[in-house]
């Protein structure tokens, strides 16, 4: 019987970054998608380097900014009580940014692809800017949202070298499934590497079945008359 | 009076382009904006809005200052209380037809507005529909309806009825008027259909390239005294007015105001809006040179 605790663990920290990336992204993507500032390809960039960077690098930096043995890890430590390294919430800080442009990206489409009457509409009709992005604009981009959301979920549950390098591989802490994983494959215990491989196979196909399903408006059908 | 002396900037596939507007507008009047289209009437209409700002200029609607480059005035949409028709109509999908007029209330405004809305623009048999499934004259019902709820002094539709097909621009002519009425509204309408500006409009305003060209009374701006040379035209009865023994029935034909004298028998078959046939007899053509 294998340890279940490495996957609990690793849903647990999905569905705590995704819920986080999606109250940060909403005003992101937002202003992505609205701003007419010269500042906009570099903020673009930032949001997206994550695709193309090693997260081992990503590791490598937030490992180097909170440990204890520099300022800002000590001043952290010491004033808010927070351990970032080797410790649950440094996993979940490197599990935003790893996965900032999954949830970013389609929020911000969404929002691009809106016709802007909407919005006039709104604000002629005296509605705030806030009243119109949660009453009309999100309501509208519901695809576009449940995307990043699968997205974001599906891509922290694969994910590695962020949690190896900040997290390390404390057993009901920090061991997520991945890890788990190579830890098992390291001691030559092969048939519980694949148990947890197959689930995350099976698990990670279907999360994404439903990004297609739901992109392909299989379960918008006759909902109208 | 509403006054509007402005200047924008306009960047276009064809170049910058600067709008640039000296109006007054009386109230209570329905104002039609006519011309090519880059002309730059919706941009106008989306500056009176509050949706776009001017570079430079002023908006005064009664004793109010709605814009004011100057001072740094410049009213948002949200206070400006103006009902706005867009081209496309700007429903929104999420919302059922009910639902869209309801978010269009104020807060603390009461919903019997809604009811009378949906019975002078006879939305009953469509409140519970979703907004996708309506057909083009029930969404720019909905959108003129939508656009009242709240009231407004200052009524602005973007080419309303431009979409449509003939019938349902006649029946959505007759909504339009009835509410410029009775909520006593004024209201300025971008239109391309010389019948449709001739039937609706009190004012007409001409634009080209970002400047007012032309303005005055649309039947002054449409009739001329050119001399048609042809045997017969089709055209659209306008007024019929009865002197006498006959009856004088404007027709419009083409861009063209005529007027045609009909007896008592002839004019009972027609009525305003009917198409017409107008032949003139072999015995008293009009005989013009051409070169």
């Amino acid at each position: 019987m294998i340890d279940w605790n490495p996957l609990l663990l690793t849903f647990k920290l999905a569905l705590i970054t995704t819920v986080l990336l999606l109250v940060i992204s909403i005003p992101i993507a937002y202003w992505l998608a609205y701003t007419r500032s010269k500042t906009k390809p570099v903020f673009e960039t930032l949001v997206s380097m994550p695709l193309v960077l090693p997260p081992t690098v990503i590791g490598f930096y937030m490992l180097v900014a909170f440990s204890p043995a520099n300022a800002f890890g000590s001043w952290l430590d010491h004033w808010l009580g927070l351990r970032m390294v080797f410790s649950f919430e440094g996993l979940v800080l490197g599990s935003l940014i790893y996965s900032l442009p999954f949830m970013v990206h389609p929020i911000q489409a969404g929002f691009a692809n809106l016709p802007p009457s909407l919005k006039s509409a709104s604000y002629v009709l005296g509605k705030s800017k806030l009243t119109t992005l949660t009453k009309v604009m999100l309501p509208n981009i519901k695809p576009s949202l449940i995307t990043g959301i699968i997205l974001a979920f599906a891509h922290t549950i694969g994910e590695f070298g962020v949690v190896l390098m900040i997290g390390g591989n404390l057993p009901g802490r920090t061991r997520v499934a991945s890890i788990a994983i190579y830890d098992e494959v390291e001691a030559m215990n092969y048939s519980a590497a694949n148990t947890y491989s197959l689930i995350l196979f099976g698990i990670t196909f279907f999360i994404l079945l439903l990004v297609y399903l739901i992109n392909g408006g299989y379960f918008n059908r006759s909902k109208h008359d | 009076m509403i006054e509007l002396a402005f200047q924008k900037i306009l960047k276009s596939s064809s170049g910058e382009m600067i709008l640039d507007v000296q109006l007054e507008l009386k109230e209570k009047q329905l104002i039609t904006l006519y011309g090519k289209s880059g002309a730059g009437k919706t941009t106008l209409l989306l500056i009176l809005a509050g949706l776009l700002s001017p570079e430079k200029g002023l908006i005064k609607v009664g004793d109010e200052l709605w814009t004011d480059t100057e001072n740094g005035i410049q009213l948002p949409p949200q206070k400006r209380n103006v009902g706005f028709v867009f081209q496309e109509y700007a429903l929104f999908p999420n919302m059922t037809v009910r639902e869209n007029l309801l978010f269009a209330l104020d807060k603390n405004q009461p919903r019997k507005i809604v009811d009378h809305l949906v019975e002078i623009i006879d939305l009953g048999q469509l409140q519970n529909r979703d907004t996708r499934t309506l057909s083009g004259g029930q969404k720019q019902r909905v959108a003129l309806a939508r656009a009242l709820v709240k009231k407004p002094k200052l009524l602005l539709l973007d080419e309303p009825l431009s979409a449509l097909d003939h019938e349902m621009r006649i029946r959505l002519q007759s909504y339009i008027m009835e509410v410029h009425k009775e909520f006593m509204l004024t209201t300025v309408l971008i239109s391309h259909d010389v019948s449709e500006i001739i039937k609706l409009s009190d004012f007409l305003i001409e634009m080209d390239h970002g400047q007012i060209v032309r303005q005055g009374l649309p039947a002054d701006m449409f009739t001329s005294d050119r001399v048609n040379a042809k045997f017969q035209f089709t055209g659209e009865v306008m007024k019929m007015v009865k002197q006498d023994f006959i009856v004088i029935v404007t027709v419009l034909i083409g861009k063209d105001l005529v007027k045609v004298i009909a007896n008592d028998k002839e004019a009972e078959n027609l009525a305003i809006g009917d198409r017409v046939l107008i032949a003139s007899k072999a015995f008293n053509p009009i005989i013009h040179k051409i070169n």
